[in-house]
């Protein structure tokens, strides 16, 4: 059940707890910030937390053709599958840091693998 | 998909396309400006209701009892019929009370509102000439300290109402205002919080709003105001500033001057690289940014690096658009002919 995850981390509170903590992380990493300097900081941090809400199992409208839609332009400018092992480490260090138990995080982790194709396009 | 009636024309929305999308994309020539929620220009009453709620964000109560909404962030849920806002209701009266220039670029004017404006300082009017030209501008004034609203003008190369507030505002002339706007003002409640406040231009005019209501108030924590510009011209208020500083101690001002060699007694630097540069780390800190927007966007994800939370940056950039109304149009066509 992965409804039940999202319920036993804290629902919207995790959230938003921990996608200022994520979001930082991503926007300090050089090798992947560069991807957001165009970007609307308040439009990307709500983008941000519907991605969380949906790999903690939250209630979401994801699809992975939007996944591929928002991210397409990025492709083109050579968002490949290191930037998103990165992005994937810092979600990693996110969830470790606000004290997520391991084999909950692992549950998670594997949600977010999942996007990858749609993601990088493939 | 739903559809749109206005002035008895009903023309069908677009998937996922506002209201003032779908009157545009018809011919239709509705008042808007920034397009995303920001001017308050593109205010529709509607009298059935169901107006999603982040099309009312930030409006009065009063106003979203009566239907009014943004129709630049309105997506219809069902058919709708919209009107114009009617004038009465957005729009009071208020004049002139003086006008004095603050720098060689930048005025200040005073005007005294019909009937009191609650309001909190740090957001913006819009202010609207006889002939309906209309433009934005940051409330420098403080409800509780200061008598009228107060604005600075800053004149800009061929812009009308900056022109105009310069060189032919009479005192005791009538503007219409609207307001108050924006969410960018001092939150009482946390006295210790540290505020860091950074502006370029007259971007300084909101902010020096807020430490004053936020002094007044009887804050408790640190008080950090940068202001920029180009020339020590630009750094107008700055005597009054130091004044604010002996009389509060955690009040501090640094001007601030990008250009080279600047004066003794001024810091060089935007505002934004010096703040950042001497607060390195902001955690807890609530920030406040103000003018130009390169300046306003980058400050704002430094100040988001520098450790501050997303919900205590407050930003308020000044997009320099084009606030469009139909008597402007007409305006133009009457000067082609």
């Amino acid at each position: 059940m992965t409804g039940s995850i999202y319920q036993q981390i804290g629902g919207e509170a995790a959230v938003n707890a921990a996608v200022d903590v994520f979001y930082r992380k991503v926007l300090s990493d050089d090798s992947i910030s560069g991807f957001f300097d165009d970007t609307d900081m308040d439009a990307q941090r709500e983008k941000q937390k519907a991605f969380l809400t949906m790999v903690f199992g939250g209630p979401n409208e994801y699809t992975g053709k939007d996944m591929r839609t928002a991210h397409a332009k990025l492709v083109e400018k050579g968002l490949n599958s290191s930037h998103f092992d990165a992005v994937a480490g810092h979600l990693q260090d996110t969830l470790s840091e606000l004290g997520v138990p391991e084999n909950i995080a692992g549950e998670i982790m594997s949600v977010a693998a999942s996007t990858k194709g749609d993601v990088l396009n493939q | 998909m739903p559809s749109v009636e206005f002035s008895n024309r009903v023309y069908e929305a677009e998937p996922s396309e506002s209201v003032l999308d779908t009157l545009l994309r018809n011919g239709e020539e509705p008042n808007y400006s920034c397009r995303k929620g920001t001017c308050f220009n593109c205010m529709m009453r509607t009298p059935d209701g169901g107006v999603p709620e982040k099309a009312q964000a930030g409006l009065r109560e009063t106003l979203r009892v009566e239907g009014y909404f943004l129709s630049c962030l309105c997506v219809p849920e069902g058919d709708i019929r919209v009107v114009q806002a009617e004038d009465a209701a957005i729009y009071q009266r208020a004049l002139v009370q003086s006008r004095e220039l603050l720098a060689p670029d930048i005025c200040r004017v005073m005007l005294e509102p019909a009937t009191p404006l609650y309001y909190h300082a740090g957001q913006f009017l819009n202010l609207r000439r006889g002939d309906g030209l209309c433009r934005s501008y940051s409330l420098a004034s403080v409800p509780n300290l200061d008598r009228y609203l107060e604005f600075h003008i800053k004149r800009l190369p061929g812009g009308k109402m900056s022109n105009w507030a310069f060189n032919e505002m009479k005192i005791g002339e009538s503007v219409d205002i609207q307001g108050p706007n924006g969410a960018c003002f001092y939150l009482p409640g946390a006295p210790e919080k540290n505020l860091l406040l950074i502006g370029s231009g007259t971007g300084l005019a909101p902010l020096v709003a807020i430490a004053r209501d936020a002094l007044n108030d009887g804050h408790s924590g640190e008080v950090r105001l940068y202001h920029g510009s180009r020339e020590p011209a630009g750094l107008y208020h700055r005597d009054s500033l130091f004044d604010l500083a002996q009389t509060y101690p955690n009040f501090r001002y640094t001007g601030c001057l990008s250009g080279e060699n600047p004066p003794l007694g001024y810091t060089r630097g935007r505002a934004d690289e010096v703040a950042l540069a001497e607060l390195k780390n902001l955690k807890g800190w609530r920030v406040y940014l103000c003018g130009n927007p390169p300046m306003v966007h980058g400050a704002k994800k430094r100040a988001f690096l520098a450790g501050a939370d997303m919900q205590d940056i407050h930003a308020d950039p000044f997009e320099l658009k084009e606030l469009r109304t139909k008597p402007r149009a007409a305006e133009q066509q009457k000067s082609v002919a």
